[in-house]
């Protein structure tokens, strides 16, 4: 049989212009020469280099800190917004509708300059709380994108039929909302999560001296040519991200019978 | 007989469209009532006020004397069977079964016995760890209703249980609802805009248009005493006259003239007098047909016509009979072996009788109901002259 290779070859295109970039990277953290470019032999040199770094980790520590915590907040205010967005269908929620769009189409820079100046003219001390109300901003708008994308398939009559049984509102939400719209919601929770991690634009403005997150820790050390111990600190990354998303799916595929987030229901 | 489940003046509107419309009847303890009626005639929108999930605008809802109308949902002693069956996705047929139960927080051992139970009812007790997505629409049908019973509600509410199976499933569950409408003894009102099913089953039927209810009554009672052109023509096949009422016979009887035709003898349950205009309706099954006219009878009324259409049914024959003005449709059983019969062919002429008995007035009319009434379509002209 013949088949067309177009296919094929696509894929692998893709795939090389993709990852290449990262495998360069992933290869250069081995690397025991300081300068990319040159091999200079296998070696955990830049990995011991890393360990002793006190300031990344301070700042991977802040990052994580920020992270959780405008997970956790974003997630919950995202997903009421997103029910209250599908349930009821009135001008005020048209409006709040395209409130919450806004932050996913304004620039960045812009919504970096206007929270610092809104954060000044308040006289907010910056540091890591005002970093923290500036990514729920923007996760809050992610998270409740996802949500409502997955209700769009949600059959309301499951929660009246669950009232019918017996169940208050609480056990409602709890035993029947909550584990349907786990795949979105931890969809939405893992989104606000990179989202965050990896900001740097509205960090940048709104961060006070304290206040270092990782990229911008990351940012200043490149300024200082210390790219060695970056590409060990990414491939580090990388490894986390690859081992949370994979266990996220797994979790989300064995407690609902479905498949992966935005994938339809398993047959 | 006990008023159980009692409507009184229960109204409801969307904006402005009047969705239930001073509705007050009510059902009997352990019926099997029906609410029958086109689509958008307000059933889904009662059976919800029952339920708990729509709060009328007036009227009251009482359940064995206790008031229901300001009780939340989950507080009232009555269950839903879903339509669409609203199954829980993520819990298997057992925890379907086991959620009323479970959000009573019963223990344990009582749940998995009565979940057992339910299980052998719907005979599933071998399906009970599948998930609703892996069962067919029937099985998904019998776990809502159990899903529905397990917490022994006080009136089961189904609402177009049947609506997304197919013909022989359909009949095939309907009854089985009824078998279990036998077993647990408790009173089923269910919904369906499905006249045939709703005749099979149920003990009592409201006939519902616009958001009212025409009529209440028993199966024989709606079919062959119909209250209004709408209940008639709604349910089942029928001819519809308009006459006048010319002169009083015997007592119970009356003698009807009908534009087009000769007149009629009618029985006349409604006292009519002289003059008063009337709307007699003859349903196809009431007339015989014969190629030769029939003995004369003074209890029978005779109208001659001319055949438009046949068609064979096996078991009955449809014919469309044309008289003067009027198209007449006509059933006809085949209690002989047909082949032996001189079949009667398209424009053959016949006559039509019809026992005086056995045509029946209605209390209100209206000539759009007529547009129910199914026909073939038309080869000639007009249906009906004015
Ligand atoms: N939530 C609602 N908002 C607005 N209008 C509604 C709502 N629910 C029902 N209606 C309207 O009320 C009327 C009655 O609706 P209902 O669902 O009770 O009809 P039904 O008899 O169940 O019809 P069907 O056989 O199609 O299910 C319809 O005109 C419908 O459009
Ligand atoms: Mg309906």
């Amino acid at each position: 049989m013949k088949t067309s290779r177009v296919p094929a070859m696509t894929m692998w295109l893709t795939l090389v212009f993709f990852y290449l970039p990262i495998a360069v990277l992933v290869l250069d953290s081995f690397n025991a020469s300081r300068f990319a470019g040159t091999w200079g032999g296998f070696s955990f040199r830049w990995y011991a280099r890393l360990w002793r770094e006190q300031e990344i980790w301070h700042a991977l520590r802040n990052s994580m800190l920020v992270g959780v915590a405008a997970t956790v907040v974003s997630t919950v205010l995202g997903t009421s917004a997103a029910f209250a967005l599908h349930r009821y269908r009135t001008r005020l929620q048209a409006a709040h509708y395209a409130l919450i769009y806004t932050p996913l189409v304004v620039p960045e820079i812009l919504m970096g300059m206007s929270l610092l100046i809104l954060f000044v003219s308040l006289r907010v001390q910056l540091g890591l709380f005002t970093v923290f109300l500036a990514h729920v901003t923007f996760c809050l708008s992610y998270v409740t994108m996802v949500v409502l994308a997955r209700l769009q398939d949600f059959d309301y009559s499951i929660i009246e039929a669950a009232m019918d049984l017996g169940a208050d509102w609480r056990q409602a939400l709890w035993r029947v909302l909550i584990p349907l719209l786990a795949p979105g919601i931890m969809a939405g929770a893992l989104l606000a999560f990179t989202l965050s991690i990896d900001d740097f634009v509205t960090t940048f403005f709104v961060a006070g001296a304290g206040a270092t997150t990782l990229p911008i820790r990351v940012y200043s050390m490149i300024k200082h040519g210390a790219t060695p111990l970056i590409n060990a600190l990414s491939t580090l990354l990388l490894a986390l991200t690859f081992l949370v998303v994979w266990t996220a799916q797994r979790l989300i595929r064995d407690n609902s019978g479905r498949a992966v987030p935005g994938g339809g229901e398993r047959r | 007989m006990s008023e159980f489940l009692e409507f009184e003046n229960v109204s409801k509107s969307f904006g402005a469209i009047r969705a239930v419309d001073g509705v007050s009847f009510s059902v009997k303890r352990g019926e099997f009532f029906s609410l029958l009626g086109p689509s958008g005639c307000g059933k889904t929108t009662l059976l919800r006020i029952v339920a708990g999930f729509e709060q009328p605008d007036a009227g009251r809802v009482r359940l064995d004397g206790q008031d229901l109308t300001d009780l939340p949902p989950h507080q009232r002693p009555v269950n839903t069977v879903f339509q669409s069956y609203a199954l829980f996705p993520h819990l298997s047929v057992r925890e379907n079964i086991a959620f009323g139960l479970r959000v009573a927080g019963r223990p344990r051992r009582e749940i998995r016995e009565e979940v057992d139970k339910m299980l052998r009812l719907i005979r599933m007790e071998d399906q009970a760890h599948k998930k609703p997505a892996q069962i067919s629409g029937g099985q998904k049908q019998r776990v809502a209703v159990a899903r529905a019973l397990i917490n022994r509600p006080r009136v089961l509410l189904l609402d177009e249980p049947l609506a997304a199976l197919d013909l022989k499933l359909r009949q095939h569950m309907l009854l089985e609802l009824d078998l279990i409408h036998d077993e647990v003894g408790i009173t089923f009102l269910y919904v369906t805009h499905d006249q045939t099913e709703a005749m099979s089953v149920s003990d009592r039927i409201a006939v519902m248009n616009g958001g009212r209810v025409e009529q209440i009554g028993t199966p024989t009672e709606v079919y062959e005493a119909p209250r209004s052109s709408f209940v008639a023509a709604f349910i089942g096949d029928t001819n519809f006259f308009d006459g006048v009422v010319t002169a009083l016979e015997d007592h119970d009887y009356c003698r009807l003239s009908i534009q087009g035709l000769p007149d009629v003898l009618c029985y006349n349950d409604k006292q009519n007098q002289p003059g008063d205009p009337v709307h007699l309706i003859v349903r196809p099954e009431k007339f015989r047909i014969s190629p030769e006219p029939p003995p004369a009878d003074p209890r029978r009324n005779t109208l001659e016509g001319v055949v438009e259409d046949v068609i064979y049914m096996g078991n009955h024959t449809r014919y469309w009979v044309r008289l003067d003005g009027h198209r007449l449709a006509v059933f006809q059983q085949h209690r002989r072996f047909m082949l032996d019969e001189k079949p009667i062919r398209w424009n053959d002429r016949v006559w039509l009788s019809w026992d005086a008995n056995d045509g029946y007035m209605l209390e209100r009319y209206n000539v759009s109901d007529e547009r129910l009434v199914q026909r073939p379509p038309d080869v000639l002209t007009t249906t009906k002259s004015t």
